[in-house]
């Protein structure tokens, strides 16, 4: 009796314990923003996706060679692949973005020019790789040769910067909830990229977003695919372990 | 290369009034912006929408710089008979982009 | 520069200088935009549904749906459904041309608005008669655009 109430008491603590403070972005957004987001005959950012399938199996560079040719069906081959990314790429030895991944395989395995960050292309292949983890938690890479990159990631986010003296840990954890003018801030969680802004009125990735709080701090920005940006988002992902993604996701 | 999402249902009863949904990748450039080098960036926005079924005309727009990037319109149509829509986007400098969807009435 | 007061309500007043004002709408070029639409007959108000959010988190994309009380049959019907506005640069936001094989006089696009302002919707009827609708909507800037 007294066994059967203790195994009645864990099941409904249970769900409490795994009770989650952290939000995506989305629970931040108005009705109509988030009714964009959810039909996907109503979000742009779709249209992205549907380019990069085309680029996924449209033949380039000097192997004619297309994506899907090595990688077969992108449902089944990318799946989850965006969950656990940055990885540790290991010819460079150095951490790597879906990106620059995608990047790669374009430029040494397809041998075709490569494309340009924040190009209208990479964000359609990023895009499409990473719709094929939609709704699934983010896993990071458990690789040990990362644990720097993800210390200099988080250094990055609580160091205050910019003529305003501000981190990003005192909007995104101290005043997260809170507004920043008329805009909630939001907790920074990284569960959506590559996104649609609206205020971009475009696909836009992480690293671009991340210009975008510079600026606002009057802080140097930091390059796209840059070992900072990359820190950055390494120490992003990993705060947001267990989340579900959204990809293509819709932002104001 | 622009690429448009459209739903039609594939199957429809006779008589049925379906929704029919189009999103089209298109920056709709307003003319009204300054560019990094600081001269307008000109317009280039899709002017004219059209929707025929089996070749008549049921639905069309006329968009202004107002209308978002990627514009989205929404509208409504009775199922009459099986056959072919054809969606049809014109910009302003005269080109159009094409896209079909083919539905079957019972 | 001092940088000690500056506080959060700064930083965004900072980010809306960034836009760009070009030569905009007015109430008068609205009417005149309305009265080219209807050649002038007079409006009535009613029959016309106008949906549009109230508060807007983003004026570059604002959903609005329109739908109009009417049969849709061959003898009576709405033949087009017209949208301005006060404050963007030019007042016609689209025009839409509608058939009774419509079956339905409904339309859903998105459209930017420039700043706080009332948005009008006018059904044109096959009788030659016009109806409309209007509403307010209130636009918050987001935070943090691009620099
Ligand atoms: C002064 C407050 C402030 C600071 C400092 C700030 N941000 Fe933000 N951030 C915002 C606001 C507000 C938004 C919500 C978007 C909007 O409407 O502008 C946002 C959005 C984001 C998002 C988007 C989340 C999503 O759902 O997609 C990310 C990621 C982000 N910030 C990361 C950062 C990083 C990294 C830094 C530090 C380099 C930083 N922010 C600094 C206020 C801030
Ligand atoms: C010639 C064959 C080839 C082509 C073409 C190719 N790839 Fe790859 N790709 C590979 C190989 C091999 C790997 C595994 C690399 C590794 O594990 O280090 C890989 C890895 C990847 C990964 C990472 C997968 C993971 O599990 O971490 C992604 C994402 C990817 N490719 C995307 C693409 C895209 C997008 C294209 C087209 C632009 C493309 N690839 C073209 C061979 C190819």
């Amino acid at each position: 009796m007294n066994r059967l109430l203790v195994i009645l008491l864990v099941c409904v603590a249970l769900p409490a314990s795994a009770q989650d403070a952290r939000k995506s972005g989305f629970a931040f957004m108005g009705p109509d923003t988030q009714a964009m987001q959810t039909d996907d005959l109503a979000n742009p950012g779709m249209l992205s996706v549907l380019e990069g399938e085309a680029l996924w199996n449209a033949k380039a560079g000097t192997s004619q060679k297309s994506c899907a040719a090595c990688h077969g069906d992108a449902p089944q081959s990318m799946k989850g692949v965006a969950t656990r990314y940055p990885a540790f790429d290991d010819t460079t030895q150095a951490p790597l973005d879906l990106a620059g991944r995608i990047l790669q395989c374009r430029t040494e395995r397809q041998g075709a020019l490569a494309f340009q960050r924040e190009g209208r292309e990479l964000l359609a292949l990023t895009s499409y790789v990473g719709h094929q983890s939609r709704n699934m938690t983010i896993a990071p890479s458990q690789d040990t040769r990362l644990a720097a990159a993800r210390a200099q990631g988080a250094a990055l986010y609580s160091t205050r910067v910019g003529q305003l003296n501000f981190s990003c840990a005192q909007c995104h954890d101290d005043n997260a909830g809170g507004h920043l003018g008329a805009a909630p801030i939001p907790q920074a969680h990284p569960t959506g990229y590559p996104l649609y802004r609206l205020e971009w009125q475009s696909l836009g990735s992480l690293q671009r977003r991340f210009r975008n709080c510079l600026s606002g701090m009057r802080a140097e920005p930091i390059p796209a695919g840059s070992a900072d940006a990359i820190a950055l988002e390494l120490f992003l992902m990993d705060r947001a372990a267990g989340m579900k993604l959204e990809t293509p996701a819709v932002r104001p | 290369m622009a690429r448009a999402l459209i739903n039609v249902p594939q199957k429809a009863k006779r008589g049925e009034i379906i929704e029919i949904k189009t999103l089209m990748s298109h920056p709709m450039e307003t003319g009204f912006r300054t560019g990094l080098d600081g001269q307008l960036v000109p317009r280039d926005i899709i002017e004219q929408f059209v929707c025929t079924y089996n070749g008549e005309v049921v639905f069309s727009a006329h968009l202004y710089p107002a209308i978002t990037a990627n514009p989205f319109l929404s509208f409504t149509t009775i199922a009459a008979d099986s056959g072919t829509l054809v969606f049809s986007w014109t910009d302003n400098k005269g080109e159009t982009q094409v896209q079909t969807a083919s539905i079957q009435v019972e | 520069m001092n940088t000690t007061r500056r506080q959060f309500s700064l930083l965004t007043a900072g980010a809306s200088l960034a836009l760009v004002t070009p030569a905009r709408a007015t109430p008068e070029t609205m009417k005149e935009s309305i009265q080219a639409f209807t050649g002038g007959k007079p409006i009535k108000e009613g029959r016309v549904k106008f949906d549009i959010s109230l508060l807007v988190e983003n004026g570059n994309s604002v959903p609005l749906s329109v739908l109009v009380d009417s049969p849709m049959t061959k003898d009576d019907h709405v033949t087009r459904i017209g949208i301005f506005n006060e404050k963007n640069p030019l007042p016609d936001v689209a025009i839409f041309t509608l058939t009774p094989r419509c079956g339905r006089a409904q339309i859903a696009t998105r459209m930017r608005l420039n700043d706080t302002q009332f948005i009008t919707a006018i059904a044109e009827m096959s009788d030659g008669t016009y109806f409309s609708a209007k509403s307010e909507v209130i636009v918050t800037m987001p935070a943090c655009v691009e620099g």
